[in-house]
């Protein structure tokens, strides 16, 4: 065969001259249409931010409404049922914030490391020797996956009202553990008159003295976004170790690794190469999800949010402050999973 | 002598020795540790499951009988009050008189919805049909023509509008999301960073978030004097924040399609749209299916947060039946679990035929 024939070699055609050189300013050169859709784009949604911000100014001049940052030194003048730091109803509303941030905090921290526990137990069984593990697993996964998160939370918070006895009688679990109306009371470090000390808990008419208190809402977010968001770890964590080659398994088993080192040598780092990124997707969702806890009252930021807009009207600056509060979460959580995920990626040459 | 070729009888194929027992043994008793986890499992369904039995069925109360309810309270459940209640958790606080219009506004969606699903009916008449679907679920639905009388959208609720946001939402999210999805992986700077920014901020924030902000700031934005209805809002907030989470479904498809794909088109002399239009999306497209499909079902699942802006869809009006009347109030376990129940064969159902989709997709890989 021979080679394709070069331009211009072509027998019987006079070499024809090259074409003129396209000039610059022309339409039909993509850099110059490229330009003018970019700064077509960029003129419209100009004009469309100045409009909005005009009927804003508008609108809040019409109502009266005021605009503003001060608001957030005023006195609050509500109280915060649950406050990891003090708060009174003199307190300001920036405190307020704090308050419900530090409770946003409070419920997605211990829930993602909840989730995880469950979901990777979950994900674990579903390749169990036992058909009953399996098959348990995988209804779970699929009943708790299907019902919208709000109507489990709804669900949890009813049955621990319907379902805790009083709080004048409490129920006592071993280690000086207690469960009633009032919340779970469990002995915990306590900032007292001497410091910092262990402290046990004991049921004081409608409360709890002494050790540390979790509240029914508290109870009832945990609990939906635990076993919501574990649902979707197990299938995550499930598609990870299925990803795994069957081979590699068993040239792990043909080398004489025991089955604990197979797993934890051969199996789980590339499994968590699969894991990481969706991973951390749940992660970002519980944190979000977590805002649903104003729906049963439970004074995290989107709650506070809540009663300060009705408080004071001041929607724009409430609606920014939670966006803020979760962009910047959920930036923080990205970075920090995607650190590890780099950690566990592939090192390829 | 001549070896006379003597075949050996074949054996007869091993009997296939698979029977309950023997299944039981592998897969319950295989090793020590499987033994004990079923036989923990086995006590604690023994334990566990009468009681939960005669809760919800022997010592249940089915009839809308509040005494009897009371009677059985802790150790039946009162299913009484969604006996009594049925009508308004599913249709929320449509005029009693003319409920079967959303009735028939909500089946005409889902004969919609099943046609769409079927491969057979995949022809251009689905568009013309879902339009005009779509305008008699809105005549129906709204009235004010043909004699039906007007009921405005504050009083619509329940499964209708929990079915009508989900539908609505993610039909108008699909082309957005597209765009955006092909905006993102534009060479042109100012397109791509708009993009960007659009679907971070958007995936950065809770749908609660961006329905408080559909609910109160939105009003703020328009020009004075207009006030669009609140369900229209909530319409546009949710579709904003879905059309963010599947243009990066989208984009993960497009990044699939093999740019040998967009050079042979190019090759055939495909302008760049034709290219996009007949070559990449159709590609991109398919390659996600399942993820779309999830998205779609986690999609109709947010629309029960819309009652935190107070629209009654169908968690809402739950809450708007049980809580407005004092005699039934402490049976929202009840309640919830039957609401439940609704949205779990809503989505089950979806998340069967997105693996049914996907083996059909899958058939053309298979050949």
């Amino acid at each position: 065969m021979s080679s394709p024939p070069s331009p211009g070699s072509v027998v019987g055609s006079p070499a024809r001259k090259p074409p003129p050189r396209r000039r610059a300013w022309t339409w039909r050169n993509p850099n110059l249409r490229g330009w003018v859709y970019q700064a077509l784009a960029l003129l419209v949604l100009a004009g469309l931010i100045g409009w909005l911000a005009r009927n804003t100014h508008v609108n809040m001049a019409a109502r009266g409404i005021q605009s503003g940052w001060d608001f957030l030194l005023q006195t609050a003048g509500f109280d915060i049922g649950e406050r990891p730091i003090s708060f009174e109803s003199v307190d300001p509303y920036w405190r307020a914030f704090l308050v419900g941030l530090l409770n946003t905090l409070r419920v997605a921290v211990v829930g993602i490391v909840l989730s995880t526990l469950i979901g990777i137990a979950l994900g674990v069984s579903r390749f169990s020797h036992n058909a009953l593990l399996r098959g348990l697993s995988y209804g779970y996964v699929e009943t708790f996956r299907n019902v919208p998160i709000l109507v489990q939370l709804l669900l949890w918070y009813v049955l621990l009202l319907e379902g805790l006895p009083e709080a004048t009688e409490p129920l006592t679990l071993p280690g000086g553990w207690f469960l009633s109306k009032a919340g779970l009371a469990f002995p915990w470090w306590r900032n007292g008159a001497e410091g910092w000390q262990w402290s046990l808990p004991v049921p004081e008419g409608f409360a709890f003295e002494g050790g540390l208190t979790l509240s029914p809402e508290y109870l009832a977010v945990l609990f939906g976004l635990v076993f919501y968001t574990a649902a979707f770890i197990a299938e995550v964590v499930r598609g990870g170790i299925a990803a795994v080659p069957r081979g590699q398994v068993e040239a792990a088993q043909s080398i004489g690794l025991s089955g604990a080192q197979t797993t934890r040598l051969v199996i789980l780092p590339q499994a968590l190469r699969v894991i990481v990124p969706p991973l951390t997707n749940q992660y970002l969702n519980l944190t979000k999800n977590s805002s649903l806890a104003v729906a049963i009252g439970y004074p995290d930021v989107v709650s506070i949010a809540n009663t300060t807009l009705n408080q004071t009207g001041r929607a724009v600056e409430c609606i920014a402050i939670v966006m803020a509060v979760y962009l910047t979460t959920s930036l923080a959580t990205s970075a920090l999973m995607n650190a590890w995920n780099r950690r566990v990626a592939i090192k390829e040459r | 002598m001549a070896a006379v070729f003597d075949p050996i009888i074949a054996k007869p194929a091993p009997a296939r020795r698979s029977n309950a027992w023997r299944w039981a043994r592998r897969h319950l008793f295989g090793n020590p540790a499987s033994t004990l986890t079923t036989l923990a499992l086995l006590a604690l369904a023994v334990w566990l499951l009468p009681q939960a039995l005669s809760w919800a069925f022997t010592h249940a109360v089915w009839r809308a009988d509040e005494p009897a309810c009371q009677a059985a309270r802790g150790s039946g459940a009162c299913w009484g009050a969604v006996t009594e209640k049925h009508r308004l958790i599913v249709l929320g606080r449509y005029p009693f008189e003319a409920q079967w219009r959303p009735i028939a506004a909500t089946l005409l969606l889902f004969a919609l919805l099943m046609v769409s699903c079927v491969r057979a009916c995949w022809h251009w008449w689905l568009l013309p049909a879902w339009i005009a679907g779509l305008a008699v679920f809105f005549v129906l639905m709204g009235g004010g023509v043909f004699g039906l009388a007007r009921v405005r959208t504050d009083q619509w609720g329940g499964l209708p509008l929990t079915v009508m946001l989900a539908t609505f939402s993610i039909a108008l999210a699909f082309p957005i999301s597209i765009a955006v999805a092909l905006g993102r992986r534009s060479r042109l700077p100012a397109i791509s960073s708009l993009c960007v920014i659009y679907v971070e901020l958007i995936r950065g924030v809770p749908l609660i978030s961006v329905l408080f902000m559909a609910s109160f700031m939105f009003p703020l934005l328009l020009p004075p004097g207009t006030s669009p209805d609140v369900l229209l809002r909530v319409l546009v907030g949710i579709t904003l924040f879905a059309a963010a989470y599947m243009a990066e479904i989208v984009r993960a498809g497009l990044q699939s399609v093999p740019r040998g794909q967009i050079e042979a088109a190019a090759a055939v002399g495909l302008s760049p749209w034709q290219t996009q239009r007949l070559v990449v999306l159709p590609q991109a497209l398919a390659a996600v299916v399942p993820s779309l499909m999830n998205n779609f079902i986690s999609i109709f699942k947010d629309t029960s947060l819309i009652t935190i802006v107070s629209l009654y869809e169908l968690t809402g009006s739950l809450g708007l039946a049980l809580n407005g009347d004092p005699l039934w109030r402490p049976y929202k376990i009840e309640g919830y679990l039957f609401i439940s129940i609704i949205y779990f064969g809503i989505c089950f159902a979806m998340s069967r035929y997105s693996l049914w989709v996907e083996a059909q997709l899958a058939r053309g890989n298979r050949r």
